[in-house]
């Protein structure tokens, strides 16, 4: 297959960046978008140029270090799929391919489409846990969980941290990744005792990092790797305002 | 003479007699121990917020851009605990029996009874923190079954149990950061350990950003950086997993035990092109369910798998183990599917693959509880085959997926520096020859949440602290040293890109040093990977930082270049060891139905390795079993 890519290209944060073309031949259906750019580096690092700064770990779609916007849409056109797990021949041969960082809130680009994300660390700094001692605690089967709570707890704890929805969102908020964290600890009974203060904590600290205003335009699940619905927004919003009365 | 410091009695007694001896500082004098951790996987997150909680001086890196991503992330199936909720037999000492015999005895027991024991706290400490496992109806915890048992006592979340397990440790990491008692540096590669006069007294690390080296002292340095199973190239693990923290530890004297014990995991997704970067593992837990197997004549190899009928399926293991049947050990197991492979039987487009095969489970159980068990996999599956296993079976290969081997340590987790502890996949201690599955979550959180409080306190007690700052002579040694290596890498004069001369050494090792080991082969392999050590900088294009960041090629020169050196020490190692053990399979030494051939009286000992200033050494720490006698390890 053929491809031409055009790429963002930034030496670093205090560099101005721009667009730079590239056509990538032969490129096997079945090798993945990184593997392909894995090829094209090969090349240039051949050619005696800078090859073209990306992030990645697992490339098994669960360590949530890959991700930048393909054609506009982070990790690309496939739902569910994080950027290391789209495969070329989800292309149509010749097909012109964007790439872009992931831009919003607090995200600055490092270099070409490698971005900060530390920003969401802070935000989970502020309550994205359950304050107990390892050693501390209670016998595992003295907290009893309804196998649907379990559950429903699990899908909003898939959450990867790659900072997809941010880049999906108008606003550059992160309502969607903090909701997810919330969700998933606040709906176990060992989450209860500090809901309010998380919920207040982490939105705190996501307007202190510069994420936006959540406006319920809903991009972030539609862009989410991992499928996790926007229902836990609502119950973020209900959430809230229980803890503010 | 090495000292592994086990503690006498019984061994029921010897964990509980230990804490009840170690050392202590008072609360307010912990503040002013410095302590540095490298890596946060589940072994160095879960240590890392533990001391934090004891109210030590707590300095973390990691070279991701956040502490969420290490390869602990990826683990799928589950975790380990002898919690007996079954009620079908499970026990403390039978955890401890299943775990020594799936090792092939040559791990040390005082460990591996102190893991068992410690397993149970594990899944209590998890639940608290939050982890949604698998739950029974009435609310209480879910297991299942893994390899090398006949009991079920693998707890789960999914196929996402290592996610699950790290972003717990993650969140326990961070609220300790919001407390003042951890500071996190990421992008931050550990490129030198600076020891003085045998004690390990602080680290380098490299901003992977910048470029710039930064050092910090300490009076305890504790590796969980992971194991080293991408010396192949192609392995299950994440791409940056390397070895340079412990590879670097051990050229400044730390000893590697038995760097030959490698893992190779029999159900993998089979490569399929050339540039193919890295291995997906399926689950062990799958052959909880899924049935492997692969056509019984060579005549039906190409045939769609759904048209060959019952009484021409070969389900080998099945037929091979009777009493453990899919969940053979994984070494068996991988065996197994090599020889059939070796047959002509094997299936796919390479002729690399056997089935694994969901049919029958899901016509019994029906696709919604399958899906509920396993469903993250079969779309996993999917998205990189491009082919639906609820139709067809999976294809599946062996792949190189787990490191036994590693940074030698005594009982306390420290190496043979002073100091020095290592924890997690980086040391060697609890697997002996193979690991059993889901044995390496409940391993790192073992290391991290209850091992680590207690013996790191213990040294600092006794040894107070180290009293060298980052202005002494041994900190800026250590700085030139990595300034050197990064000249003499910016200044290579060849033109082979790092990519792929990793690709040559990992098929290499993979060909001679891999699931089958020969005399001649090893030998053969030394030849080669010598003479790519020699000639390591003629033979790579250099890696070119541009003006602001580096990010990206200075890394993968250096990393490669350690691991080069490992695999050195791995075929050394696999050339000393004269017998079959485990994942150490030398076909010299076989029994007549192709299964390891033990020998007790050469080699039940750990086999450490030591850098020399002209080569290497070797000393010997001797096994010795008293509690449990190793036998013949038969899984029929």
């Amino acid at each position: 297959m053929k491809f031409k890519l055009r790429v963002w290209r930034q030496k670093s944060s205090n560099h101005q960046g721009s667009f730079e073309e590239f056509l990538v031949e032969e490129v096997s259906p079945e090798s993945s978008f990184l593997e392909m750019l894995d090829e094209l580096n090969l090349k240039l690092r051949k050619e005696g140029r800078e090859p073209i700064a990306f992030d990645s770990d697992c490339r098994e779609g669960i360590c949530g270090t890959c991700g930048f916007m393909i054609n506009g849409r982070p990790h690309g056109p496939l739902r569910g799929v994080t950027t290391c797990q789209l495969h070329m021949r989800n292309f149509k041969d010749g097909d012109t391919l964007v790439l872009e960082p992931f831009r919003g809130g607090s995200f600055r680009v490092l270099k070409d489409l490698v971005v900060d994300r530390s920003g969401l660390d802070r935000v989970l700094q502020k309550g994205g846990y359950i304050s107990v001692a390892p050693s501390a605690a209670p016998e595992a089967n003295s907290i009893l969980v309804p196998k649907a709570v379990a559950e429903e707890a699990f899908d909003y704890a898939t959450c990867i941290g790659c900072g997809a929805c941010v880049a999906a969102c108008p606003n550059g908020s992160a309502m969607f990744f903090v909701a997810a964290k919330a969700a998933h600890l606040n709906s176990l009974p060992q989450g209860k005792p500090e809901a309010k203060k998380r919920i207040i904590g982490m939105l705190d600290q996501s307007l202190e990092e510069g994420f936006g205003a959540c406006s319920n335009h809903g991009e972030c699940e539609a862009a989410c790797p991992k499928k996790i619905k926007i229902t836990s927004i609502v119950k973020i919003y209900r959430s809230v305002f229980r803890a503010d009365v | 003479m090495l000292d592994s410091k086990i503690p006498p009695g019984e061994l029921e007694s010897k964990w509980s007699k230990f804490k009840d001896l170690a050392g202590l500082i008072s609360p307010a004098n912990r503040r002013k121990f410095n302590i540095v951790i490298v890596g946060t996987g589940l072994a160095g997150a879960s240590a890392a917020a533990s001391l934090g909680e004891q109210g030590y001086n707590v300095k973390v890196f990691t070279y991701h851009d956040t502490s969420r991503r290490a390869h602990s992330v990826a683990a799928q199936g589950g975790i380990n605990a002898a919690k007996n909720y079954k009620n079908d037999g499970d026990s403390v000492w039978r955890l401890f029996r299943d775990t020594i015999k799936g090792g092939d005895f040559r791990a040390r027991e005082a460990n591996v009874f102190r893991l068992a024991e410690i397993s149970s706290s594990i899944i209590d400490a998890c639940v608290a923190l939050g982890v949604p496992f698998a739950r029974e109806y009435g609310g209480t915890l879910e297991t299942r079954s893994f390899g090398g048992t006949q009991v079920s006592r693998t707890f789960y979340a999914k196929g996402q149990t290592g996610q699950q397990l790290l972003l717990a440790c993650y969140s326990a990491l961070l609220r300790q950061v919001e407390l003042g008692t951890v500071q996190l540096f990421t992008w931050k590669e550990m490129v030198d350990l600076v020891v003085k006069e045998g004690r390990a007294v602080g680290v380098t690390v490299r901003d992977l950003i910048s470029g710039k080296l930064d050092q910090v002292a300490a009076d305890a340095v504790i590796l969980a950086t992971g194991g080293y199973s991408n010396v192949y190239f192609l392995s299950t693990n994440a791409r940056k997993s390397n070895c340079t923290a412990i590879i670097r530890a051990f050229r400044r004297g730390a000893l590697f035990a038995n760097p030959c014990f490698t893992q190779i995991h029999p159900t993998s997704i089979p490569a399929s092109s050339d540039n193919q970067s890295k291995l997906t593992l399926m689950s062990e837990s799958l052959r909880n369910d899924g049935r492997v197997w692969a056509p019984r004549r060579k005549d039906l190899v190409g045939r769609d798998p759904r048209d060959i009928p019952e009484s021409d399926r070969y389900y080998f293991l099945e037929e091979m183990y009777p009493s453990y049947g899919n969940l053979a050990p994984r070494d068996i197991a991988s065996r197994a599917v090599k020889r059939i492979c070796d047959q002509g039987l094997g299936v796919g487009p390479t002729g690399h693959g056997v089935y694994l095969d969901f049919r029958d489970a899901l016509k019994r159980f029906g696709k919604d509880v399958i899906e509920s068990k396993y469903g993250n996999l079969f779309e996993m599956y999917y998205l990189i085959t491009g082919e639906n296993p609820y139709e067809r079976p999976m294809r599946i290969y062996p792949a190189p997926h787990y490191t036994m081997g590693g940074l030698w340590v005594d009982y306390t987790l420290m190496s043979n520096l002073e100091g020095l502890f290592v924890i997690g996949e980086a040391n060697f201690s609890d697997h002996g020859a193979n690991r059993l599955g889901a044995s390496a979550l409940m391993q790192g959180l073992a290391d991290g949440f209850f091992i680590i409080p207690v013996v790191v306190p213990d040294f600092l007690a006794r040894k107070g602290k180290s009293k060298v700052s980052e202005d002494d002579a041994c900190f800026a040694e250590s700085k030139e040293g990595v300034e050197l290596l990064m000249k003499k890498l910016a200044e290579a004069t060849g033109s082979v890109p790092v990519l792929e001369l990793h690709r040559r050494l990992g098929k290499i090792l993979w060909d001679y040093a891999g699931m089958e080991r020969s005399k001649e082969g090893l030998e053969f392999a030394l030849k080669e990977v010598r003479e790519i050590k020699e000639k390591f900088f003629e033979i790579i294009l250099p890696p070119k930082a541009s003006d602001g960041a580096t990010f990206g090629d200075f890394e993968d020169a250096y990393r490669l270049y350690d691991f080069i050196e490992l695999g050195e020490l791995m075929i050394m190692d696999a050339l000393y060891r004269e017998e079959s053990c485990g994942g150490h399979f030398r076909v010299e030494y076989q029994t007549r139905d192709g299964e390891a051939l033990r020998n007790d009286e050469k080699f039940s000992h750990v086999a450490c390795w030591k850098r020399e200033s002209d080569g290497y050494s070797m000393v010997k720490e001797p096994l010795v079993y008293e509690f449990i006698k190793p036998t013949e390890r038969s899984y029929k």
